[in-house]
């Protein structure tokens, strides 16, 4: 059993939701990148997704884009990211993601990057330009080396596609609440609840949802239908105006510990029930 | 007399998009599904007689074609060998070949019912031969482009806004075409339901490569079709410059299956190819995944992408059209680079010559087949795609000769130069 896996076990016994914060390695310098995922691990988060650096972004917001660029500056390539791991791991177990675009991955190498990063300590891959249909070269690999790829479904996925994904799906699934990039959003889309569910009756995989999540409400919003939110750009934000500071630790775990308490107290209610539509 | 075998039995693009190991289609989920409904849209357009009908008329009485394929006798005779042969792309309305891809995307895109296009472009001539179609049609239309082009090509800007369309300038990254291209690719992401993606050369993720190769493709059954009734034979050379790709697939594709046609894909070599500053992504680079494909990029050892550099704004991607990358693997396309002072020159010599003002992407093409020409027999053919003029590149030759746009030398200049 991974941390992944082993990660969601527990929360699923305790009935607790995952809070998955998203940072950018290397912003703004990876020695931060290993104080902030031990801070938010003190904080309560559950698992954390490391942003693997890339010069075009597409599938992302500005706040990202800003905190890629600043992890780029860093010079956070892939084997610095591995070795950072690498050096958490003599210090924590939590459950660790990479999320990134492939043309990294392939310039290192599918096959060795899937074989260094589980040597490293990683549990999942999660490459956001890199749909089902392109997957078989990293999924081989991958599967070899107990790595996780997890598969984004989105609001535009109909549901046959939904139900194939799932089939192939490790570790979890993570639903991109929105039809759009990443970034912080004002309120989430009221069909979620009900897409989340329909998806529900797909998988007795932990279901995650992203894209748009930056309060502790919004955030405790997802944690009464979904098993886990992931947080980015509202962290990319703060560290964007903290730098390496201590102040940046202090307030990127400070908003992780209210999102915590908050998805805690919002799952204490029991999940609602909700009428799925046609579409995921 | 040759006659080539139906584009149709060709195999590549295969049914999920590659060219041998290259394309593919690597976006993110959310643009998935749009992905297959265009491919199944475009699908039945293609088998649909109205709508070559009316592809057709559109070409004809509003861009203009047939373009003429122009025998260039004086450039013939001054280098003195190979007989030159200009496909006269630039005659196109708006001014370069893009209007043709431009043309058959938006009828596509109202045909599927989307009220609103969004668009890259780099020079701004795909954002302008974008803005006119939506002005013709009327559709929205959303045009990205590079904040440092934007600058450099105030001109196209003007012209955009001039036919209604938004023109936002792009700030990340390098501010340039490839920046352009992911803010366009972000604004589809959120907005894909209503909105028709128009890119603007035959790379992007499939069905992108294929659609654009059609559209363009009618280039070179023009002119396949005009060489065979004026010179009773076959070309021996075609030459076209490439970035994206696109007017080279044009040409080239309709002659892939005549054996004895040689192909000549002209990339920028910049300021040299010892440097980093150029664009030859088939020369120079190397295998990678950008903007939904697979294909050659130019990249620095991590996979990060490079910033490149041409004289010619509309050469400047550091990516190329998959069907590019497996033309050059297979052999059947030779590619090679020409720098921008090659390209400077080649706009002098095409204007003496012919007085004919070449765009300095078209320019690449002239400089090599002016290379050529002379190592070949009188009796040999060579076919030029002229893509596109050069009244957006005034301000970029001018400066680099040290003029101004009023046409006076300044002083110090005049000094050196007696």
């Amino acid at each position: 059993m991974n941390r992944i896996e082993k990660t969601f076990a527990q929360l699923r016994r305790r009935r607790e939701p995952a809070l998955v914060p998203f940072i950018v390695a290397g912003d703004p310098t990876l020695e931060q990148t290993e104080s902030l995922v031990l801070e938010l691990e003190a904080r309560g988060a559950d698992l954390v997704e490391l942003g693997v650096p890339f010069s075009d972004p597409a599938a992302d917001g500005p706040a990202n884009q800003r905190a890629l660029e600043r992890g780029l500056r860093a010079g956070a390539s892939v084997d610095k990211i591995l070795a950072l791991v690498a050096r958490l791991r003599s210090r924590s177990q939590i459950a660790l993601v990479l999320f990134g675009y492939f043309n990294p991955v392939l310039r290192y190498g599918c096959a060795r990057f899937c074989a260094d990063a589980g040597r490293a300590g990683v549990d999942g891959l999660l490459i956001v330009d890199l749909p089902p249909e392109e997957a078989g070269e990293l999924r081989r690999p991958a599967r070899a080396c107990g790595l996780d790829l997890i598969h984004l479904l989105a609001p535009t996925t109909p549901a046959a596609r939904a139900a194939r994904i799932v089939r192939m799906a490790r570790g979890f699934l993570y639903y991109v609440s929105v039809a759009g990039v990443t970034g912080v959003r004002d309120k989430l889309p009221s069909e979620l609840e009900p897409r989340v569910a329909a998806l529900r009756r797909l998988t007795d995989l932990p279901i995650g949802v992203g894209f748009g999540i930056s309060t502790p409400a919004q955030a405790a919003a997802v944690a009464s239908f979904a098993d886990a939110a992931v947080v980015g750009s509202a962290f990319s934000l703060l560290i964007e105006r903290h730098g390496a500071s201590a102040e940046a630790l202090e307030a990127v775990g400070a908003l992780a510990g209210q999102m915590k308490a908050a998805m805690r107290q919002a799952r204490a209610g029991g999940p609602r029930q909700a009428q799925p539509p046609d579409d995921l | 007399m040759p006659r080539a075998c139906p584009e149709r039995s060709r195999r590549v693009p295969d049914s999920r998009g590659w060219f041998g190991a290259y394309g593919g289609r690597y976006v993110a989920e959310t643009l998935m599904p749009a992905l297959y409904e265009l491919e199944q849209s475009y699908k039945q357009a293609r088998r649909d007689p109205a709508f070559s009908a009316q592809l057709a008329r559109y070409a004809a009485d509003y861009v203009g074609r047939p373009t003429p394929l122009y025998f260039a006798r004086n450039l013939t005779q001054r280098l003195g060998g190979a007989k030159i042969y200009l496909k006269r792309e630039d005659l196109c309305h708006t001014g370069a070949h893009k209007v043709n891809n431009t043309l058959g995307q938006a009828l596509l895109a109202v045909r599927m019912k989307k009220s609103r296009l969004t668009a890259e472009t780099g020079a701004g001539q795909h954002g302008v031969a974008a803005a006119t179609m939506a002005a013709l049609f009327g559709l929205k239309c959303e045009i990205f482009m590079g904040r440092l082009d934007v600058e450099r090509q105030a001109l196209n800007v003007l012209r955009m806004k001039l036919l209604g369309a938004r023109v936002n300038p792009v700030e990340s990254g390098s501010k340039t075409l490839k920046d352009a291209l992911n803010e366009a690719l972000r604004d589809w992401i959120a907005t894909v339901r209503d909105t028709y993606y128009l890119i603007g050369t035959v790379a992007g993720p499939h069905p992108y490569p294929l659609i654009v190769r059609d559209f363009q493709s009618v280039i070179g059954r023009e002119a396949r079709r005009q060489v065979l009734r004026r010179e009773r034979r076959l070309p021996d050379f075609l030459v076209a410059c490439v970035n994206g790709g696109s007017n080279a697939i044009g040409l080239f594709y309709p002659f892939l299956k005549d054996a004895a046609v040689k192909m000549v894909g002209v990339e920028a070599a910049g300021k040299g190819l010892d440097g980093p500053a150029h664009a030859a992504t088939l020369v120079a680079g190397s295998v990678g995944v950008l903007h939904g494909n697979r294909t050659y990029l130019l990249q620095d050892e991590f996979g990060q992408i490079r910033e490149t550099h041409s004289i010619a704004a509309g050469l400047d991607y550091p990516g190329v059209g998959p069907e590019h990358s497996y033309l050059k693997d297979i052999g059947r396309v030779q590619y090679t680079a020409v720098t921008d002072e090659q390209a400077l020159k080649a706009v002098a010599l095409l204007a003496e010559t012919e007085g004919i003002i070449s765009a300095l992407e078209s320019a690449h093409a002239v400089a090599y087949a002016a290379a050529l020409a002379p190592s070949l027999g009188s009796e040999r053919v060579i076919i030029v795609n002229l893509s596109g003029r050069g009244d957006k590149d005034m301000q970029t030759i001018a400066a680099h000769a040290g003029l101004t746009l009023d046409g006076a030398e300044p002083a110090a200049e005049r000094a050196t130069a007696g």
